[in-house]
């Protein structure tokens, strides 16, 4: 099983190894969709395998030695409760977006099918790293074939799109560089055998904890940078200009995965290593989430194209990924990851179709459609449910993540404060207004542009790609234990963990350690059990 | 025996002096060229596997303490050597196309490389001298190459001029040493320095010295217009091994001659000046529109990274410096010899950014390496650049200068804007007119996709089970 996790990581790779030997379009086009079907195919037995009871620890891992006897970066992969469904994600849109770029793309086949299988290694390769430096290694691989996909088969405006999405990225990720440089230095020393390390079980270990001063700074250099790759309000200006102006598979691929590294790093690291600052921010970041729900709401609304307005649907759903995080209870937190799926599911499948409807009108301006329900009825009914599964129709799963997320911050006792969940509640009857409000000017009325009389319906292939991401839409939406219980122990024990490390931490501290800010910010004061009582009284 | 055995340990040094010396009798006696070229790949490659033995050998003193070979300096002379022959092959074509395929470019060559071997080594201040006007007067020689175009000319006269002032500065500074403290010898210094204003200036002149010759700002007026003015091939040549010669002299000054007292302490100035080196070289390199200049100004700023390590002053920093000077020998050597191919097709003018527009797609190879060789050079992960960075980085984290780390890697930021720039004219423009590109040689494009290789497989080494290089370079100062 390790191997045939490291497997299924490399294996697109071996694809752009065939592509050195491969001439002919045909030939590429297959060869990639044969190359990520099998990747998928590999990686099913990983799912079934996988202890549902023990999702808390590693599985399937990997570990490399060592690079220096007192520097413990390795090589160091597998997969757990958190990354198993993302994992999973990642597999299964391999192929879809392959299929989706089929006749869309004619220009340098090559080039284009290797950029999106390194995205596809590279991506995985995030998911399953345990290693926070090999983690980075990946986060920032993931980048170099995003900036060639839409810098060389993106729309009009591709280059300032392509270079605001590579700079902005980098340079949260750069600071995050040498925030993990210092937590590796800090843990090593904590370790007792090496100067440095990076290894995540350990990290995120009870053994482990960090001072409050240093954990502000950390969390804040690593929140950083996932929360301009999420994007959260207000680092999300890259976002919609990056998905307008990427070829389709490209917007599929940042909205369903790459986005999702943001919100998978805040658990990961954020939620483990940090816990202190966690909690204390958490209204903060709250606040920003809530900002963002409604925010990206209110300007979909108005946008007359449908792809931008699908990206800023993607602000807004991220909005409530980051709510259901930070409110730092089991039922929200599993929301949350239950959500990015949701996310990755029904925006990709609303890019897809963006796509198709693109390839045969080469416009998306919502003006120049109106009443093509009637020549494409299957397409309709697609398009139908991945906009009802975006707005969180109960039945489909976009309902579940946000009712998750929604009653868990309720209850949630960083926020202290219902607001933040009632509020956001409007964001779900927001996203109805655009959502419904873009898909009756598109698809229903008279057909007032005669260019779409001539509009046919969906192919196979097109049927074919679309139908995988519906079932799995209508199954989360019925049966979400199905999918919820691979996260469920995981969750448990983490959010235990980090309350009792964030207690280990408080009651190590005392005043006169620490400077004054960082005793306000924590509500330091002489006596400490009050703290303890106050949060195991719950 | 002892004479044996200091021969031995300059062996390469030596190796590549005959050859050197074998080229300029060929080419007084017998001009063919092809011999010419051969006598220097072969007497570089040569000196180079003899270099690559010292690695794993001991370590000591030479010549009556005038050299130490061994470590630090047996690692710095593999990279001068791997640096030096991935130019000189390179050269080949380039140089015809441009009629300037001589013998005494080799010899050249070859005589500087001897200085730099010598650099690299010096465990004397006299040494050092007398090894960097070596390599130094030759260099001047390169760089006036192409002497009937206006930009050679500027070249060699700049190049001169400022480097003669350096030079002055240097042995000024080593004048003040001897005087303060009675040695030439490093570690004979070391033993005597007290912490009087003498020393201090004498240091500080040295360290100046040193500082023009790595192009640290404010002493790299002279870089830009003399890599611009010197031929595409010879510009790697003096931007990666004279550059790694001097910042290997750099350590060998740093861990032997500077006490580890007071007296010795530049920590705070080579940090000063690694942060202004840092932020103007990628300030300046922004606003570039020749890919030559825009190299010129972002070799700057990895010599403000380089410093980075340097002023974390531990085993991880130096070990740091001395894996990015292989990384960034890689990586530049490849970068320059892809420019140097598209300019062989199109004539000097063709450094130009906007002159590559829609040249990725007409050479895809060539396009495919010039953008791993840039990612590299910008740090980009899992390529050899991103290593070398984090080891300076983490030793400067390490050493507690977090500040410092953290302007690193901002400015290391605003450098990937120009160098995704030329991928950007590269890939994402269209061509302005049809160009048609020549077949590069069959070795000039072997070694260009050697080198990528390299760039990418040691990027990936330190998580793979066959690695081992870092530990090397580490083992020279665990001490």
């Amino acid at each position: 099983m390790e191997f045939l996790l490291n497997l299924t990581i490399y294996f697109p790779l071996l694809g752009v190894l065939a592509f050195l030997f491969l001439k002919g379009d045909n030939a590429v086009k297959w060869t990639s969709l044969v190359v990520t079907s099998i990747t998928f195919l590999l990686s099913l037995p990983l799912l079934f395998n996988f202890d549902v009871a023990g999702s808390a620890t590693p599985q399937f891992v990997t570990e490399g030695s060592p690079i220096l006897s007192g520097l413990d970066i390795k090589y160091l992969v597998g997969l757990d409760g958190l990354s198993l469904l993302l994992f999973m994600l990642t597999t299964l849109f391999g192929p879809i977006v392959i299929l989706a770029s089929w006749n869309s793309v004619k220009k340098s086949l090559v080039g284009y099918y290797s950029m999106l299988l390194i995205l596809q290694t590279a991506s995985l390769g995030v998911f399953a790293s345990l290693d926070l430096v090999v983690f980075y290694v990946f986060f920032e691989l993931s980048l170099i074939p995003m900036y060639f996909l839409i810098g060389i088969w993106g729309g009009s405006d591709k280059v300032r799109a392509t270079i605001k999405f590579f700079i902005y990225t980098l340079v949260g990720s750069l600071i995050m560089l040498v925030a993990l440089i210092y937590l590796g230095y800090n843990a090593g020393a904590a370790t007792g055998v090496y100067q440095f390390t990076a290894d995540w079980r350990f990290i995120s270990s009870p053994e482990y904890t960090i001072g409050l001063v240093e954990q502000t700074w950390l969390f804040l250099a690593f929140a950083l940078a996932f929360c301009i790759k999420v994007p959260l309000f207000p680092f999300h200006t890259w976002l919609p200009y990056a998905h307008t102006e990427a070829p389709t598979a490209g917007s599929v691929v940042l909205a369903a995965i790459m986005l999702k590294l943001g919100t998978y790093g805040l658990i990961r690291v954020c939620m483990t290593a940090f816990p202190n600052a966690f909690m204390e921010f958490a209204p903060w970041m709250a606040t920003l989430a809530v900002i963002g729900i409604i925010y990206g709401a209110l300007v979909a609304m108005v946008q007359k194209d449908v792809k931008k307005l699908v990206a800023y649907s993607s602000v807004s759903h991220l909005g409530f990924v980051v709510l259901g995080i930070f409110a730092f209870n089991t039922i929200a937190v599993q929301g949350a990851i239950i959500q990015m799926i949701n996310h990755g599911l029904s925006t990709g499948a609303l890019f897809l179709i963006v796509g198709m409807i693109y390839d045969r009108r080469h416009t998306r301006m919502i003006a120049d459609f109106g009443g093509i329900a009637k020549k494409m009825p299957v397409f309709a009914v697609m398009f139908m449910i991945a906009t009802l599964a975006s707005i969180g129709l109960p039945g489909l799963n976009g309902f579940i993540g946000e009712f998750f997320i929604l009653n868990g911050s309720f209850f949630s006792e960083l926020y202290a404060n219902k607001a933040y969940a009632v509020i956001a509640a409007l964001g779900v009857i927001l996203a109805a207004v655009y959502m419904l409000w873009m898909y009756q000017r598109v698809m229903f009325g008279p057909i007032t542009n005669k260019e779409n009389e001539k509009l046919i319906d969906l192919n196979g292939r097109e049927i074919g790609l679309l139908v995988p991401l519906v079932i799995f839409m209508v199954w989360i939406g019925i049966r979400p234990v199905d999918f919820t219980k691979y996260s469920e122990e995981w969750v448990d024990t983490y959010i235990t963990l980090s309350e009792e490390k964030s207690i280990t931490v408080i009651e190590n501290t005392s005043k006169e350690d620490i400077p004054n800010w960082t005793a306000r910010f924590y509500n330091i004061d002489e006596n400490q059990s009050e703290y303890r009582l106050a949060h195991q009284g719950k | 025996m002892d004479y044996l055995h200091d021969l031995h340990s300059f062996l390469p040094g030596i190796i590549v002096a005959i050859a050197g010396l074998t080229v300029i009798m060929l080419d007084a006696f017998k001009k063919s060229i092809a011999i010419s070229y051969s006598v220097a790949v072969f007497g570089l490659g040569i000196a180079a596997l003899f270099a690559i033995q010292s690695l794993f050998g001991d370590s000591g003193t030479a010549f009556s303490g005038m050299i130490v070979y061994g470590g630090t300096g047996a690692f710095g002379t593999v990279i001068v050597l791997l640096g030096a022959l991935f130019c000189v092959i390179i050269s080949k074509d380039y140089l015809e196309d441009l009629d300037l395929h001589n013998g005494e470019v080799y010899a050249m060559v070859l005589f500087s490389v001897t200085g730099m071997l010598g650099l690299a080594l010096s465990n004397d201040l006299i040494t050092l001298f007398i090894s960097l006007e070596t390599m130094s007067i030759c260099l001047y020689v390169l760089a006036g190459l192409m002497k009937n175009e206006k930009i050679g000319a500027e070249a060699a006269l700049k190049y001169f001029l400022l480097g003669a002032f350096s030079t002055g500065f240097l042995l000024y500074g080593i004048a003040l040493i001897y005087g303060a403290t009675g040695h030439t010898n490093l570690v004979e210094i070391a033993g005597a320095a007290e912490p009087t204003l003498l020393f201090f200036a004498g240091s500080a002149l040295l360290l100046v010295g040193i500082f023009f010759k790595i192009a640290a700002v404010p002493f790299h007026m002279w870089a830009p217009d003399v890599y611009q003015g010197t031929p595409t091939t010879l510009t790697a040549f003096m931007a990666t091994a004279a550059k790694s010669a001097t910042f290997v002299a750099f350590i060998l000054v740093l861990t032997r001659m500077l006490p580890d007292s007071e007296a010795g302490d530049w920590t705070n100035v080579i940090q000063v000046v690694a942060v202004i080196t840092m932020i103007v070289g990628n300030l300046i390199a922004l606003a570039q529109n020749n890919v030559k200049r825009m190299l010129a100004y972002s070799s700057i700023a990895h010599a403000g990274y380089l410093m980075v390590g340097l002023a974390a002053g531990t085993a991880a920093g130096y070990s740091g410096v001395l894996y990015y000077l292989f990384a960034y020998t890689l990586m530049n050597v490849g970068a320059f010899g892809v420019i140097a191919y598209y300019e062989r097709n199109h004539g000097l003018d063709f450094t130009e950014i906007d002159s590559y527009a829609g040249l990725g797609f007409k050479m895809p190879v060539m396009g495919v390496m010039l953008s791993v060789f840039l990612f590299s050079l910008a740090g980009i992960p899992p390529l050899v650049g991103f290593v070398g960075k984090y080891y300076v980085f983490a030793a400067a984290v390490q050493a507690g200068l977090i500040p410092l780390a953290i302007i690193g890697v901002l400015a290391s930021a605003a450098s990937v804007y120009y160098y995704l720039r030329v991928m950007v004219y590269l890939y994402f423009k269209e061509a302005h007119k049809e160009y048609t590109l020549k077949q590069p040689s069959f070795l000039f494009k072997t070694t260009l996709i050697l080198l990528a290789v390299l760039t990418v497989y040691y990027g990936i080494e330190p998580v793979l089970p066959t690695s081992g290089l870092i530990e090397l370079i580490h083992s020279y100062y665990a001490l």
